[in-house]
């Protein structure tokens, strides 16, 4: 070709100069773990489900949900969330409601109808689950979608354990309970009631090819505390179980109720809805020292409950109770002060937890019992070959979320064990921190609070005491997710690289470095909101 | 600022582009099939604030442009980087002449337009801070005198960075450059030199003129977008960070240019007919402190022994600022300053 005057050379593009030779670093996209995730006893993955939820697409992210947890609306009620104590977003401006946007996808599901088919291959294997609570439904769950036979044999005349007989109704509706559990029966899980197990060997020889034990703990501690003959003592698991029954025992105006779990403050609460005029917490150690969620306390505190901190009972008579103050020694123990005062008192409820019931396991080989409670192994398999357990009933937290954790893990294991492989979970990617994030992009917004009903009013009735999200409030919640340490498609990296250097994939399907320009300047890392892309040396 | 405020609450209007937003709120720079005036394989440094500048605003005046747009650029690190003999990263009409004279032939390709009855092409010029407050500044000021339909773009690197960093009349006070007293008791540029060229363009009182930088795109697309609503000569002067003249990270880049509007240093807003119309106000306000200390060109005020007169001087100027551009909002919430320890 002629060329102009003084010209020698063809003109080309820059594109011929691939500037990704003077790189030393390059961008990497990462999928690290986020806190939330990491906290979930039941291993959500809560940033996914939120990430979907976030352009509305609802029933997708529930879907997303229960791949690890059946119960969104249960966990949207009882779940002590501590997904939300660990979210990064505390540390901007507040903590995302997770939970509250859990519920909203539970409560929708329940509206909506929608179930969940059994896609797996009949595996032709067969499990007994024993006790329908949380770590038992859960299980029965997992190995139904897995496609294995189950049978839930359950002792008592409805299914839930402990979110039945031991959660309060205002906490959670028994309709939404019965929901989530219908659920899971029309995937075709047997269950059988009033059916007590009461020897596993015998069982055993029905044929089932693995057990999973999940009896929870049921029986109220006993302390011994000297008592007149007519003094009212009460245990609070039978109270509890005794108002779901409808028989609600009478319990008079004043109520005292000894102990500092949830389950103290579940029957102070309950007694104040049963119409008591006085109910009072009396508790050896400090609110800090509490083992009851924080949460509960408030509300049970707003609601009139009176608590005594630091406070022993010593006697018990007709009408009234000895109680001696304490104080804490340097290490944080209570120790008596001989400082008495009297309480009166109608009724006197103990809180002091819960043992299992484990006659049923009487004789079984290999089974080791420590402390009440039954060992098992990082399977949730216990000493005796095919004989798995979970829930309260093996040392652990004693939550609604950890015996839903445990049915998960328990399934996965016991699936693997009757298939003859080692189940191997996945590895966990490092927690994503607030300092690995670029916050300047998330703008602030205040948390949606959720509406709740007067303390007072909320008191007198068995009414749910914390009423949900509306859709527009629960997008907003979901939006608000920083979705540490994965990618969440806000083209910053694409945009702020000067080397035109970063190719869009489109919707879904992310970014992708183009190594022939990039000259390993770390803008798009530094730029990133959420975490997700990491420098990392090239091969000298 | 010029843009309404997008609300939805995962990332605000801060970041590039959101799969939330309809696509027509979306950002230029989101689109995958944005002009990249200024595509891949230029020799720029890494990291380079003026590169990552230039495409923004260019990509933006070509949207404006409907793509009929011929740009001019002054030579400087911009022309030098993209246009290595034979190679051009330019995707859009460009042309170079001389470093003191691009107003002028900008002026020239307007009247040309104009003369051929093809208005509705438009020019756009551009230059770094040396060819604009400094060797071409007569003619800029000429191009501004007679309105001439113009848009100029000043990429302010606050030095003269392709010959090897020396001072311009757009370096700041305290900087220290090659020509600045390199060593000695006071290596930085003195006080109360420089020149403010958005000032002295509003002087001109043309149609319009605006402040940005590469930490906020959507500002800076918004008033590329703005600019090209009017004909006459426009001025806009984006902060473009160097990482090799300003010794910083190559990845600090953006950063550094957020800290220099967040701190007051570097006031972004826009004025019409002279007049201020809008400022964009601080949204985490931090000390001057937060901004220098990452640039080694501010090292000597903090060893071998902390200065904290000088250091307090910038701080009064970018408190001037803040005053004079009215960047604190009464709504927005700031940072308190004694909690980040920046004073």
């Amino acid at each position: 070709m002629e060329k102009p005057f003084a010209i020698t050379l063809e003109v080309e593009s820059s594109l011929a100069n691939h500037t990704g030779s003077w790189r030393v670093e390059r961008p990497q996209y990462v999928n690290l773990m986020p806190p939330c995730n990491n906290a979930c006893p039941a291993g959500e993955n809560i940033q996914n489900w939120l990430y979907v939820a976030e352009d509305g697409s609802y029933e997708a992210a529930w879907r997303s949900l229960i791949i690890e947890n059946p119960f969104p609306a249960i966990m949207g009620r009882v779940c002590y969330h501590p997904c939300q104590t660990a979210c990064n977003r505390a540390q901007l401006d507040e903590a995302v409601g997770i939970n509250s946007v859990e519920r909203f996808l539970g409560d929708l599901a329940i509206e909506k109808g929608w179930n969940i088919p059994v896609t797996a291959q009949p595996s032709g294997f067969h499990v007994l689950i024993i006790g329908s609570g949380p770590a038992g439904l859960s299980a029965a769950y997992h190995l139904r979608r897995m496609g294995h036979e189950v049978t839930v044999r359950e002792a008592a005349n409805a299914l839930g354990g402990m979110m039945r007989w031991g959660i309060p109704k205002y906490r959670l509706p028994r309709e939404v309970l019965d929901a989530e559990i219908k659920r899971i029966a029309d995937m075709g899980v047997k269950f059988e009631l009033n059916t007590r197990v009461d020897d596993v060997q015998v069982a055993l020889k029905e044929g089932f090819n693995a057990i999973f034990l999940a009896v929870g703990a049921h029986i109220g501690k006993r302390a011994y505390i000297p008592a007149g003959e007519a003094a009212r003592i009460l245990d609070a698991i039978n109270v509890l179980h005794d108002v779901e029954d409808g028989q609600a025992p009478m319990l008079g105006r004043k109520v005292v109720v000894y102990g500092g779990g949830n389950t103290a403050i579940d029957v102070a609460r309950t007694a104040k809805r049963l119409g008591a005029e006085e109910s009072i917490i009396v508790y050896r150690r400090t609110r800090e020292k509490a083992p009851a969620n924080d949460t509960e306390i408030k509300e049970a505190l707003e609601e009139g409950v009176l608590i005594k901190w630091l406070s022993t009972i010593k006697h018990a008579e007709v009408g009234k109770l000895q109680v001696e103050k304490m104080v804490l020694d340097e290490n944080g123990f209570p120790q008596p002060t001989g400082e008495f005062e009297e309480l009166e008192a109608d009724s006197l409820v103990l809180a002091l937890g819960q043992e299992s019931d484990l006659s049923l396991l009487k004789d079984l080989p290999n089974l080791e019992v420590e402390d009440g409670v039954v060992k098992v192994n990082s399977m949730m398999m216990t000493g005796h070959a095919g004989v798995f357990a979970g829930g309260d009933m093996v040392p652990a937290e004693r939550t609604v979320t950890t015996g839903v954790g445990h049915g998960k893990k328990a399934a996965r294991n016991i699936d693997a064990w009757l298939r003859s492989v080692e189940y191997v979970g996945h590895d966990k990617h490092e927690i994503v921190e607030f300092k690995d994030l670029n916050p300047w992009y998330y703008s602030d917004a205040p948390h949606a609070v959720r509406p709740r009903l007067e303390g007072a009013r909320r008191a007198s009735t068995f009414d749910e005491v914390v009423q949900g999200l509306d859709e527009s409030t629960a997008l907003y919640e979901a939006r608000r997710c920083m979705s540490c340490g994965n990618c969440f498609e806000c083209d910053n990296c694409f945009g702020v690289c000067p080397d035109n250097a970063v190719i869009k994939l489109g919707p879904g399907k992310g970014f992708e470095i183009n190594l022939d320009y990039c000259k390993g300047c770390g803008i798009c890392v530094s730029e990133c909101p959420s975490g997700s892309i990491v420098m990392i040396p090239e091969k000298s | 600022m010029s843009t309404a405020p997008v609300k939805f609450y995962q990332v605000g209007s801060f970041a590039v582009g959101n799969r939330l937003l309809p696509p027509d709120q979306r950002s230029i720079q989101s689109d995958a099939e944005r002009t990249n005036a200024l595509t891949s394989g230029h020799r720029a440094c890494q990291g380079c604030g003026e590169a990552l500048g230039a495409r923004y605003a260019l990509d933006a005046a070509m949207r404006a442009s409907d793509g009929k747009m011929i740009a001019v650029n002054a030579t400087g690190c911009l022309e030098v980087f993209s246009t290595p003999y034979p190679e051009s990263s330019w995707r859009i009409a460009w042309l170079h002449s001389l470093f003191g004279n691009a107003p002028a032939v900008a002026t020239g390709v307007a009247a040309a337009l104009k003369a051929k009855g093809q208005s509705d092409t438009r020019v756009v010029a551009q230059g770094g801070d040396g060819a604009t407050v400094d060797i071409g500044f007569g003619v800029l000021s000429g191009m501004f005198e007679r309105n001439d339909d113009v848009l100029y773009i000043c990429y302010d690197n606050e030095a003269y960075m392709n010959t090897g960093v020396q001072r311009s009349g757009a370096t700041p006070p305290a900087a220290r450059t090659a020509t600045t007293q390199a060593v000695g008791p006071e290596p930085g540029n003195v006080f109360g030199q420089g020149k403010n060229l958005p000032r002295i363009a509003m002087a001109h009182e043309i149609p319009y003129v605006a402040t940005a930088t590469v930490a906020d795109l959507r500002d800076l697309e918004a008033k590329v977008t703005r600019a090209m609503q009017f004909r006459g000569a426009r001025y806009l002067h984006v902060l473009v960070p160097c990482p090799l003249g300003w010794g910083s990270a190559s990845c600090d880049t953006v950063r550094i240019a957020r800290l220099a509007t967040q701190s007051g240093l570097f006031p972004v807003f826009e004025a019409e007919h002279g007049e201020v119309v809008s400022s964009t106000p601080i949204r985490q306000r931090v000390g001057v402190e937060e901004y220098l200390k990452l640039q080694s060109r501010y090292g000597h005020l903090f060893s071998p022994k902390r200065r904290e007169d000088v250091i307090d001087h910038l701080q009064a100027n970018a408190d001037r600022n803040i005053a004079r551009y009215n960047l604190i909002d009464v709504d927005t919430k700031n940072a308190d300053l004694s909690e980040t320890g920046a004073i």
